[in-house]
């Protein structure tokens, strides 16, 4: 791929003034919510606004004998009582399958549910009121007569023949199956010097958002237009879905996403009683508002990571990996979720199991089956947890069976920092990674020899510590291969739209969200550095399908290396615009020209030449006075889509320090450290100097307090800082330092970076 | 349910409120949905997470534990009054310069418990360490994980305040 150099011709990017790239900045709508002044769904109060509050099945399987709602319909505040066959009359079903995952099969799924409920907590009946106080009042009035069916939970049983089959339509409870063998694993098992095996076990978790899934609907019969107020992380996405299943086209439907209550991934799935909701909104042709509680948000958000997974590695004594083999059993609930299937999860594990390493003979199989339980799908950081641990598991057990040292091990096995490009046993491929280099690192900065020996010291004292390490590969920035090719409108691409306004300041519009992650600061990151202005001047929209470029939105680490790419692109482009601007105000060429700080500035000397401000006035309100035939077009929209790689992989390494109390079992996590490398050589000494390196006794006490407070989700991946690449150079760390600890002046001014800026020149 | 209405008066960050209200509001409930004030966020309606975290007679209470009616003749400060009178700047300030949020929807609860427990220590005259601060912080809960900043933040503040440089 030939990349041509977009830097400007005498600074590159990163020697700039208003060079935002590789450094921490305040993120710029931190404000706004410290003050308790942000707009969540959960705040938005509409005129004529509604609310709905559902009946909800308390059996794993029943059928729905009958509904009687005289009473609820009397109950006072009460608009509406509607059970799922009368809804079914304003949506469509929808059915959870990707072409790409062959044989991926599903049952139509229903906002609300008809005939059957196939979950305890899945809504068999809606009370729409005035105040969602009465519509809960209500619902207890709603008599619910069930016949209690046969309820499948066992995932190890759910394929056999006296298990009944929950979607007899589908023949089989049998979800999504998956095979690979690579290379040769029975002669590598059988050449080896030794094999363990071993079953792990994980069960649910799920993402528990602060602010619960929040809907509200606003269907206008006049402009026959549907706007929703969504928490989400894919606007556009969900705008497709509604318009789809309401037989609606798309431009009928605006879906709005201020600021989001915490998403983890779990926001990014279709949910059936937001979607009930928006169907009540068309039914009732006035505003209906859904914000669940926090018992619905356990037995209705998307739950994840439940599987049983027997495991096999192969080892010489020398301390070869010879083969890996795995069977993964998982069980996703009765639907597979839309539209991005409960597939995925399991279809990463068999990618990812094995993915460090250089070998060559893997053996995978995945079953995910359906069950009568709350549905699974992906959250944050999708099969990787799972993979890790079994990867990393069979390696220590590996270690320990030949006498090996558990770091000596990996060393022996990761996969060559000069081996890049390649590919793992399972296919994907890595465009850079750096495993040696993040362990040598990781070796030295926790003192490993140095906590060996004090391991061995206090062991004669009776005191128990252990040391755990786990490496790791991470998807991120996906391309069309993720969903696209499987048939799903979910973009891959992203794109942002920067305009410059009567002040000279920049108005940016990009297709991806914010949640918390600092999205919003890297797009005026990027947009600041590649047009040319302090970071205060630029303001970031996102999140409406009608005022921003079509985009994917924020998932899978895309915001920043996306997003991001498109916003400087966007930046780069107006300045290109502005530049022609000037160049014809101050009558020389646009290339003798700069922006600096927020001023047309001469290239070569630097000397001020036009305020971006005056050449604003000028533009908009003194067209007249610029040449005949100029058109200043003071707005730019780029698109970008990763196109060359599926995924860019990123690679880490953590350690853990620990201490059991042997009477009790209790725990105790003394240390933890992270050692993490983003994938391009030239900005690697950046990031990790940056932000990857921790090893420290607070964050320590951050993840255990967070293990603590959480029973769901991984330390480790909600505190990942911000990496991206762009490209082969830039590394950008937006906001980075909740993990390590921020130096006490942290981020109130750009600053020089802690290196001097590596050249930025790119490989033709 | 009941068709029982009461009538309240109270102030709400310095204006005189009188409302009237079924018994069962609760207080969180009443200042966002009938005062409008949605800086305090309900998390889990059960007095785990503190995103409803405001002041009412100079005590911090979750707004989803207490009832509006219980706050007849009180005074109740939320976080757009803290705001307003300046009272929190210097928390907001380092919250926000430390990143000490990700999503805000816990923060208001955090900075109404982080002040609580300064103005404790500036009538006792001494500055929270670290475990201190996290003690007093532990029954507000930030899923995005952020705790790290949050000490951070507060240990600044502490430390800010108690060296006369507010």
């Amino acid at each position: 791929m030939k990349i041509t150099d977009d830097s400007p011709p005498v600074l590159t990017a990163l020697d700039r003034p208003n060079s935002y790239i590789g450094r921490s900045v305040p993120r710029p709508n931190l404000n706004r919510l410290t003050q308790g002044r942000g707009q969540y769904v959960s705040d938005v109060m509409l005129p004529r606004m509604a609310h709905v509050a559902f009946v909800r099945s308390p059996h794993a399987h029943a059928r729905i004998v009958s509904i009687a709602a005289v009473a609820a319909k009397k109950s006072p505040g009460v608009i509406a009582v509607v059970t799922g066959a009368e809804l079914a009359k304003v949506m469509t079903p929808w059915v959870g399958v990707l072409t790409h995952l062959k044989g991926l099969k599903s049952a139509p799924q229903y906002p609300i549910a008809v005939e059957r409920a196939c979950w305890q907590g899945e809504a068999v009946c809606a009370v729409v009121a005035r105040t969602r106080a009465q519509a809960e009042d209500a619902c207890e009035l709603v008599e619910v007569t069930y016949q209690e069916l046969p309820a499948v939970t066992d995932p190890e049983t759910a394929l056999d023949g006296k298990t009944p089959v929950i979607h007899p339509d589908l023949g089989d409870n049998l979800c999504f199956e998956r095979k690979l063998e690579v290379g040769t694993p029975d002669k590598a098992f059988a050449e080896s010097d030794a094999v363990v095996e071993t079953t792990f076990m994980f069960g649910r978790h799920t993402g528990v958002t602060t602010e619960p899934r929040a809907v509200v609907a606003d269907w206008n019969e006049g402009e026959q237009r549907m706007t929703v107020y969504q928490g989400t992380q894919a606007p556009h996405m969900m705008q497709n879905l509604f318009a789809k299943h309401l037989d609606l086209a798309e431009h009928q439907v605006r879906v709005l996403t201020k600021d989001v209550g915490g998403s983890f991934g779990i926001k990014v799935h279709t949910y059936a009683d937001e979607m009930a909701t928006v169907a009540l909104s068309k039914l009732l042709k006035r505003p209906v508002k859904f914000v669940a509680d926090r018992i619905e948000s356990f037995v209705t958000d998307i739950h994840a990571r439940d599987h049983r997974i027997k495991a096999k590695i192969g080892v010489k004594s020398d301390g070869t990996i010879t083969a890996f083999e795995i069977d993964d059993l998982t069980g996703i609930g009765p639907y597979s979720v839309y539209p991005r299937t409960s597939g995925i999860e399991a279809n990463q594990i068999v990618n990812l199991i094995g993915g460090p390493y250089t070998c060559a003979n893997y053996r995978a199989q995945t079953k995910v089956v359906f069950q009568n339980k709350n549905v699974m799908c992906q959250y944050r950081a999708v099969g990787h947890p799972i993979a890790v641990a079994v990867t990393e598991g069979l390696v220590e057990l590996a270690a320990a069976k030949i006498g090996m040292d558990p770091l000596e091990i990996r060393r022996r096995n990761l996969i060559a920092d000069d081996a890049y490009p390649c590919a793992s046993a399972a296919g994907l491929k890595f465009e850079k990674l750096s495993h040696h280099e993040s362990l040598a690192h990781l070796d030295t900065m926790m003192n490993y020899a140095g906590l060996r020996a004090e391991q061995k010291r206090l062991r004669e004292k009776s005191i128990y510590r252990g040391i755990g390490f786990a490496s790791f590969i991470e998807v991120t920035n996906p391309s069309a291969a993720f969903y696209g090719v499987g048939g799903a409108r979910i973009t891959s691409q992203d794109g942002a739209t920067v305009k410059l306004d009567a002040q000279g300041a920049l108005i940016v519009h990009s297709g991806v969200t914010e949640q918390g992650q600092g999205a919003e600061a890297v797009l005026a990151q990027c947009v600041a550095s590649s047009f040319g202005v302090s970071i205060d001047k630029v303001r970031v929209i996102t999140g409406d399908t009608d005022n921003t470029p079509y985009g994917g939105g924020t998932w899978a680490s895309r915001a920043a290396g996306i997003g991001g790419e498109a916003a400087w692109q966007a930046g780069k482009a107006l300045r290109g615009n502005v530049l022609a601007v000037a160049g014809s105000m101050l009558q020389t060429t646009p290339q003798s020209l700069d922006i600096r700080n927020g001023v047309v500035v001469d290239a070569a000397t630097g000397t001020e030449r036009l305020p971006l401000e005056e050449l604003a006035r000028v533009a908009y309100f003194r067209p007249d006075t610029l040449p005949p035939g100029f058109q200043a077009e003071l707005m730019a929209t780029r698109h970008y889509v990763p196109r060359a790689w599926p995924f860019a992989f990123t690679n880490g390494i953590q350690a853990s320090y620990l201490e059991v109390d042997t009477d009790t079992g209790f725990v105790k996590l003394l240390k933890h450290g992270a050692s993490r490398t983003a994938a391009p050589s030239s900005i690697r000494s950046w990031s990790t100097s940056k932000s990857a390196a921790a090893w420290c006794r607070e964050s320590a006490r951050h993840c255990s307090n967070n293990a603590c407070m959480t029973s769901a989700g991984s330390c480790s991946t909600a505190t990942w800082p911000t990496i991206w690449c762009r490209w082969r150079r830039k590394c950008l760390t937006s906001n980075a330092a909740t993990w390590s600890r921020p130096p006490p002046t942290a981020n109130s001014a750009p600053r020089a970076p802690a290196k001097p800026a590596p050249p930025a020149r790119r490989p033709a | 349910m009941s068709d029982l209405v009461l009538d309240i008066s109270l102030t709400v960050n310095g204006e005189q409120v009188r409302e009237r209200i079924e018994p069962r509001t609760t207080l969180v409930d009443f200042l966002r949905e009938d005062l409008g004030l949605t800086g305090s966020h309900v998390g889990c309606e059960h007095g785990v997470c503190g995103s409803c975290t405001v002041r009412v007679n100079g005590e911090i209470v979750r707004g989803c534990l207490m009832l509006a009616v219980q706050c007849d003749g009180a005074k109740v400060e939320t976080i757009e009054g803290l705001s307003d009178s300046g009272e929190v700047a210097d928390l907001q300030a380092a919250f926000e310069q430390r990143n000490a949020l990700q999503c805000g929807y816990c923060t208001p609860g955090m900075i109404a418990a982080a002040q609580d427990l300064l103005l404790q220590a500036k009538e006792r005259g001494g500055v929270p360490n670290r475990d201190q601060i996290r003690e007093h912080l532990s029954g507000n809960y930030c899923r995005c994980t952020g705790y790290h900043a949050i000490v951070d933040a507060v240990e600044a503040v502490a430390q800010a305040r108690a060296g006369g440089k507010q």
